[in-house]
């Protein structure tokens, strides 16, 4: 497990410096842009000694290096981002938290039922290859995955919602409601054929394996032999390629879906803040993002581990 | 897609129709594309599609924004086969000029970021490990672990009124005006940044697919015989993962195009008054245009899609081409 331990810490130590690059780079296309969030607040006809004074408090008018040194040593200090510009008297982790977790509830469904749809789909689609059936799946799926969200969202609302009655149009009421069905089907439908097609080419490869000959030589049943010996084998590389990514596609298919349907979440949160040069929540988002993108690619590559132990950390395959 | 023995007497007649020519890997792999008769579909819905694009100046029989407010929301008609929109805008006229701004733009976005910087970085690194390989992959790192859309609004609201005014400032320098005029700045510049977080994984297929060349024979002989690193590189490994390229080049081309609906949607994309399919399908997902006039949604959302379906196909035939053992 040597090996394993050295390759987590060189990950996380690599992290701060992701970070690092990540919070300057932001930090710096936001401030150099025209307009801030005081000039935006204090609107077209405002007091110029007021609004001077109001930069000066929130320290807008040093120069942006400046800036940046006295954000960084208040987060790495005081684990403080600064005050959000739009809620005053609130702390930002208080203001996105919830938001957060609205919009992960929303996407949970989505997430499991894309992989739940998309690795049998890939898989029967492989062992069916040569018949009609293989492209077809394929191309069903794909078709989804071409028809844009600001389609789809709409037109189901108009069907279920409007004319149907059997949905709520919009909205978010927990977990376990009909609110849930519309966005669940948004956010999975586009992304079940990445998958598909990834577990369809491995499963290609392990069908042609030896200890599947064997297995069937064995006279296990063709459906035995499937899953217990192919699915097993076919599914890991599939786990690698596209959790971290399917992550990432949720977030943003999550700003489409809660902007279609008038939902709390982050990504609605995160369009509005940009907006308003909301500068410190921004920040704050792109900086969670990026750090959950890090840790859930280590995740899944230390599950691998512990799912494949042929598998060394760091080199998959 | 054809069944495994089919696949045999393909190669077969390959080999006895092509005895001589010693093919390319490129070629090749269009030669076989072009025998599935899926491929070729996809192939024709986009060709159509781009010549409507290219043509609509011609082609259209009204402009873009040529209004009739006697005419406002009129069904399909001789005149106008599409119907017409609130301002009473031929839709027909408005989805061609749409098309030709796709048309701008996938192939802006693929020349500029999706053709050249994954393709470069991938032999790059793949050829010569060590610092290079470790700074390029250590970049698409960092690039890949951000949330490229609200990165893509954020570098829209902060940077495009900078980059416009440099725009126009060369303009003045060269006394030609038709870059702002035409959109082309506005743009330019997201759709540029959208190819800065696209590169990542194509170049990572790309240096895979270097990596396993490199100690290939026929490199290895090359180098024996005092090649250098550019004559290898192109001479013996670019043609070999060109095929890996123009996958990853028919699969981003409709990504781009979805892109840009997104991006317009959100207000960052293509600017009133020039058509996209963004703004069309902004305008006909509104509740009330939606319920009364479905038309204006499911006429410009069916011809993107079927653009974005015939690319997303290409690319999976071309991948069932081009990997061994898949065919």
């Amino acid at each position: 497990m040597d090996g394993l331990a050295a390759y987590v810490v060189r990950r996380l130590l690599f992290l701060p410096v992701t970070l690092l690059i990540v919070s300057f780079a932001t930090f710096c296309i936001t401030r150099w842009g025209p307009g801030d969030p005081i000039s935006v607040y204090s609107g077209q006809y405002r007091d110029p000694e007021a609004f001077e004074r109001v930069r000066h408090q929130y320290g807008l008018d040093r120069s942006i290096p400046e800036q940046y040194g006295i954000w960084l040593k208040d987060v790495v200090l005081h684990g403080d981002f600064g005050p959000s510009f739009r809620f005053r008297d609130r702390d930002i982790p208080e203001i996105i938290g919830p938001k957060i977790w609205v919009s992960f509830r929303l996407s949970i469904y989505a997430f499991f039922l894309t992989f739940l749809i998309g690795i049998p789909i890939g898989v029967i689609a492989a062992v069916k290859q040569g018949s009609w059936l293989d492209p077809f799946l394929i191309s069903v799926f794909l078709f989804f995955q071409s028809v844009p969200a600001l389609v789809t969202v709409p037109i189901m609302v108009l069907i279920f919602a409007a004319k149907l009655h059997w949905l709520p149009p919009g909205g978010f009421d927990g977990m376990f409601s009909t609110s849930m069905v519309i966005p669940t089907l948004a956010l999975s439908l586009p992304g079940i054929a990445g998958i598909a097609r990834l577990a369809r080419a491995t499963t290609l490869g392990t069908l042609g394996a030896d200890f599947v000959r064997t297995a069937r030589a064995k006279g296990i049943a063709e459906f035995d032999v499937i899953t217990r010996h192919v699915v097993r084998n076919s599914v890991v590389p599939v786990m690698t390629t596209v959790v971290g990514l399917s992550l990432v596609g949720l977030i943003e298919g999550a700003l489409f879906t809660e902007t279609l349907l008038g939902i709390n979440g982050i990504g609605r949160f995160a369009f509005e803040s940009v907006n308003t040069r909301d500068y410190n929540v921004v920040l704050a988002i792109v900086l969670l993002g990026a750090t959950a993108f890090v840790f859930a690619n280590l995740l899944v590559d230390l599950a691998l581990v512990v799912v494949d132990p042929r598998i060394r950390a760091g080199r998959p395959q | 897609m054809t069944t495994a023995i089919g696949g045999e007497a393909e190669v077969y007649a390959e080999l006895e129709a092509e005895p001589r020519r010693a093919a390319s890997p490129t070629g090749r792999t269009l030669r076989r594309l072009l025998r599935k008769k899926l491929a070729v579909a996809c192939l024709v819905v986009i060709a159509i599609f781009y010549a409507a694009g290219i043509f609509a100046p011609l082609l259209a029989p009204h402009g873009y924004s040529e209004q009739n407010l006697d005419l406002s929301f009129s069904g399909p008609s001789v005149d106008h086969p599409f119907g017409t929109d609130r301002l009473g805008r031929d839709m027909l006229s408005r989805n061609m000029y749409a098309a030709r701004t796709t048309v701008v733009v996938t192939l802006a976005t693929v020349l500029a970021g999706g053709f050249v910087l994954p393709l470069g970085l991938g032999l790059l690194a793949g050829y010569r490990p060590g610092a290079i390989d470790w700074a390029i992959n250590r970049a698409g790192e960092v690039l890949s672990s951000l949330p490229a859309l609200p990165m893509l609004l954020l570098i829209n609201a902060s940077l495009r009124t900078r980059f416009v005014d440099l725009v126009s400032w060369f303009e003045d320098r060269i006394h030609y005006h038709g870059l702002t005029s035409s959109g082309f700045a506005d743009y330019f510049l997201i759709f540029s940044a959208l190819s800065l977080f696209g590169w990542v994984g194509g170049m990572r297929l790309i240096r895979t697919q270097v990596l396993t060349l490199r100690s290939a024979e026929y490199v290895l002989a090359a180098e024996a015989s005092g090649a250098g690193t550019w004559r290898i590189i192109s001479r013996h490994l670019l043609p070999n993962v060109m095929p890996l390229v123009l996958v990853g080049v028919s699969a981003s081309l409709g990504a781009v195009a979805g892109s840009e609906i997104a991006l317009t949607f959100l207000g960052v994309g293509i600017q009133p008054p020039h058509p996209s399919f963004g703004a069309l399908i902004t305008d006909g997902a509104s509740r009330t245009v939606l319920e009364n006039h479905p038309q204006l949604l499911l006429v410009p959302a069916s011809i993107v899609a079927s653009l974005i379906f015939a690319f997303n196909l290409l690319g999976d035939a071309l991948n069932d081409v081009i990997t061994p053992g898949a065919r």
